[in-house]
């Protein structure tokens, strides 16, 4: 039977039903930590397009459209969780 | 920005968020399904699938003068994001002739970094003023 679990902001995990999940294979990781690198503090952050819900309206976001402005980006764990 | 659709997050909006804020959230909520945009900025957490409490501080050149990352259950303090922005500000309209020492808030003294302030900050700045 399903077990109540602790509230919180974790989704799902695992892999095929009666198999382990896999290892990470070790290249994955040498490639998160490339792309890790990439935040530095006085370097230019990386820019991105993403859709966004914005005062009734779905739009689509784009970084490099705030040059010239002071962007606050602030990501967090989910919407509905509580802090 | 969070790993939830555009679609949950008008539905946050209108029924809760709405509530908190009159008129609702006034910026873009972003959404980055799969955490792809969190992945680069360092903070997508693979295990958990979600994104964890990254704030970073672009400035006009699009170059990241601040960040700050929390685990989910500790909220941030807005108002020390505003205290950075704000001293970032000043040292960028300064063209960098003034720094802002540990505890400057708007209205609290500068430094002038120079050959000679070299060995004499003790002289312009007090441990005390690194409290409120």
């Amino acid at each position: 039977m399903a077990e109540e679990i602790k509230t919180g902001c974790a989704r799902p995990t695992g892999g095929p039903v009666g198999e382990k999940v896999p290892m990470q294979s070790p290249e994955k990781n040498n490639q998160e930590k490339e792309v890790r690198q990439m935040i530095q503090v006085g370097r230019k952050a990386p820019d991105f397009t993403a859709p966004a819900y914005q005062k009734g309206k779905f739009v689509n976001v784009k970084l490099s459209d705030y040059l010239g402005k002071w962007v606050l980006l602030c990501f967090y764990p989910g919407d509905f969780t509580f802090v | 920005m969070s790993i939830d659709s555009m679609f949950v997050h008008k539905m946050w909006n209108d029924n809760e968020l709405s509530k908190m804020v009159d008129g609702g959230v006034p910026f873009a909520m972003l959404s980055d399904a799969g955490g792809k945009v969190g992945k680069v900025f360092g903070v997508y957490d693979e295990d958990a699938g979600v994104e964890t409490r990254g704030r970073f501080i672009i400035d006009p050149d699009g170059i990241i003068q601040g960040y700050e990352v929390l685990t989910p259950p500790v909220g941030r303090n807005v108002n020390e994001s505003f205290r950075q922005v704000q001293a970032f500000q000043l040292v960028r309209e300064s063209k960098g002739t003034q720094a802002t020492p540990s505890g400057w808030k708007p209205g609290k003294m500068t430094l002038k970094p120079g050959p000679e302030l070299v060995g004499n900050v003790w002289k312009e700045w007090k441990t005390k003023m690194a409290f409120d």
